[in-house]
């Protein structure tokens, strides 16, 4: 009965563009970043922050990226995690060989490395589609891996080829508490997404979905696959390689090139398909499913009473993930972020839905 | 001619594990032909026939392990059949492909919680001492694992017989004009669900086979499933509708990565072998995308 569209009437052109066309929906959204923002660095302490809010916010930022890729341009990846590791390394590297480089430049820069690289390995993509373009970013995960652990000019020289992030100075202000890096990261989410959700609405995002729907139909109506497909590739991986940054920087601390293996690759592809393809709710509804859902596996057997090994934990979390993508794919392909929308047009009509 | 000693000794080697990956890859190649479907699961399908096998061995002699072992993959491919591919029906390839993703962690995971995750040894009764070839012509002679010549045996009368089933039985002819076109096989009276299941066991048991041949050689255990990764460079290379060309691909990659190792290797500070069949497939997609035996993909409006 509250949510309702009665007497709101769009008499702009701007009104009728907006993300959130409904009084309710952005009174909603008002609510949310006011919590995400006052609220949960009232209530939460630093264990919250440090091991869930932080990687939450970040992988997200990450599906961000991968949802691009896949959920709005259709072009499968399974290299996320070397745009991550390329970020993250570039960041390290610039800050290292040019001292001074101010921080958010250097997250800058990283990430424009990685939509170079990123570019790179989608130039296949023009001759090669679908499975046969998972191989090659395949190659880009595996290659990757293996450059920065094998060479190296990337890891300074260091013997356990383990590298450690230089302190987050933010124009003075030393970021190094969870709460402030949490701000920091919930501020990259914030952008990132308000920045893919104009992205995929204005003329480049419309063609990277004309491409995903057919490609070839594109094509005769005017659009450049090569510009919509590499475009594609640049923007997402420069998403993910800041989200690599913030993994690397603001996460972990120090960290290896395990870190970035085809693991994360996984994961990610996990909460994109989980989430939402397609959507920009879906990737944060995606990756809180997929940050939460190890954890509640680990709390869960102890809560009621059953002993399990940590191995035991770590296969079940195998099942539970392969099962539920499975099970999410004949259900509900569009995922969470539809259920989501379904459950809005539910309410819409609801008590009376007739 | 002192470098032709090891330069062949480095190239049976190479050639030897290509043969695995083509066993790896051949699963693949009779699922895609016949369904369409990119099994992903296919390493996964490797480990859990490896897992099954080597435990039910400890129960019972090998002959009877293997007959179980195959029974409980055909009961694998029965239940992927079931659960996942009939729900997802003309779905698109990539939504497929995803699935398999799924069944893969799905496979890994159960897998490991019913036969327990540790190394285990798979004794199949051969000689583990190298053999020396050639002794006269070389210095040292040619080192050969009997484990590889057993493997390349056992691949190439799984060839052989693949072949025959393909081209000589009435459910191989149903299962090449299922590859041909799903529509018109049906048309005709070729139920596609049975047919699906039968490529599916068909994978699985291969499957098996690759997990001996694996398995005897690195031990049992989580490291099989990463060998499913390595199989589809060998794919794109090979072109995924061509079980010659799953032979093929695998001696190039196998051999290639090796002599790589062998040459380059020390250029760039080694470890080729991680990343050389992957880049080689990707230079290949780049002049010929279909792969070198593949059909060349026509699109039609």
């Amino acid at each position: 009965m509250i949510y309702r569209e009665t007497g709101q009437f769009r008499t702009s052109y701007a009104a009728d563009q907006a993300i959130f066309r409904l009084r309710q929906d952005r009174i909603g959204i008002a609510l949310v970043l006011l919590f995400a923002w006052v609220g949960v660095p009232l209530l939460a302490d630093d264990y919250l922050l440090r091991a869930i809010l932080v990687p939450f916010l970040i992988l997200a930022v990450g599906a961000i990226g991968l949802n691009l890729l896949l959920g709005y341009c259709g072009q499968i990846s399974l290299g996320t995690g070397a745009f991550m590791a390329i970020g993250a390394y570039a960041a390290y590297n610039l800050a290292l060989r040019l001292p001074g480089l101010p921080l958010l430049l250097d997250f800058l820069l990283a990430g424009l490395v990685a939509a170079a690289v990123g570019v790179l390995f989608g130039i296949p993509s023009l001759r090669i589609k679908g499975l046969y373009l998972a191989v090659a970013t395949l190659a880009a995960q595996f290659f990757v891996d293996w450059m920065f652990a094998r060479i190296g000019w990337f890891t300074n020289y260091t013997p356990s080829g383990s590298v450690t992030a230089p302190p987050l100075d933010l124009f003075g202000w030393l970021i190094d508490t969870p709460l402030e890096k949490y701000w920091l990261c919930l501020a990259f989410a914030c952008l990132t997404a308000i920045v893919a959700k104009n992205l995929v609405r204005s003329r480049i995002g419309r063609s990277w979905m004309a491409i995903r729907d057919m490609d070839i139909a594109a094509e005769i109506i005017g659009i450049r696959p090569m510009t919509a497909k590499l475009s594609a590739f640049a923007v997402s991986s420069f998403v993910a390689g800041v989200a690599g940054v913030l993994w690397a920087f603001v996460h972990l601390g120090s960290w290896e090139p395990l870190a970035f293996s085809i693991d994360m690759s996984f994961r990610l592809l996990f909460m994109v398909i989980i989430g939402g393809m397609g959507s920009i709710l879906g990737s944060f509804l995606g990756a809180a499913f997929i940050t939460i859902l190890p954890i509640f596996l680990n709390q869960a057997p102890a809560l009621i009473g059953i002993e399990l090994s940590t191995a035991m934990v770590s296969h079940l979390e195998f099942m539970i993930f392969g099962a539920l993508i499975v099970l999410f794919l004949i259900v509900e392909p569009h995922g969470l972020a539809r259920l989501w929308q379904i459950g809005k047009e539910k309410l819409r009509l609801w008590p009376f839905p007739y | 001619m002192a470098e032709l000693g090891p330069f062949l000794e480095v190239l049976l080697g190479g050639l030897m594990s290509g043969v695995l990956y083509s066993l790896v890859a051949l699963g693949f190649v009779l699922i895609f032909k016949a369904s369409g479907v990119f099994n992903f699961a296919q390493g996964a399908m490797v480990l859990f026939a490896a897992l099954a096998l080597v435990r039910l061995d400890e129960w019972m002699p090998l002959p009877l392990a293997l007959v179980l072992a195959m029974a409980i993959m055909v009961a694998v491919a029965f239940a992927i059949e079931r659960l996942v591919l009939r729900p997802l029906v003309g779905q698109h390839g990539l939504i497929l492909f995803m699935a398999t993703i799924g069944v893969t962690f799905f496979l890994d995971g159960f897998g490991q919680t019913v036969w327990g995750s540790n190394v285990y040894q798979l004794e199949l009764g051969i000689p583990s001492t190298p053999w020396f070839l050639l002794e006269g012509l070389f210095p040292g002679g040619i080192l050969v694992s009997p484990v590889d010549v057993f493997a390349t045996v056992i691949a190439g009368s799984l060839v052989l017989a693949l072949s025959v089933f393909f081209h000589g039985t009435r459910i191989g002819r149903a299962l090449r004009a299922v590859a041909d076109d799903h529509q018109a096989a049906q048309s005709v009276g070729i139920p596609l669900n049975q047919i699906w299941l039968i490529v599916w066991s068909t994978a699985g048991i291969v499957a098996l086979v690759a997990g001996m041949a694996w398995g005897s050689k690195l031990g049992v255990q989580f490291s099989l499933s990463l060998v499913a990764l390595k199989a589809l460079p060998v794919l794109i290379l090979g072109g995924l509708t061509s079980i010659p060309g799953a032979i093929v691909g695998g001696l190039l990659v196998g051999a290639g990565e090796k002599l790589a190792e062998l040459y380059l290797g020390p250029l760039v500070g080694g470890g080729i072998e991680y990343w050389f069949a992957y880049v080689l497939a990707l230079a290949v997609l780049l002049v010929r995308p279909q792969g070198l035996f593949g059909e060349r993909i026509i699109e039609r409006v």
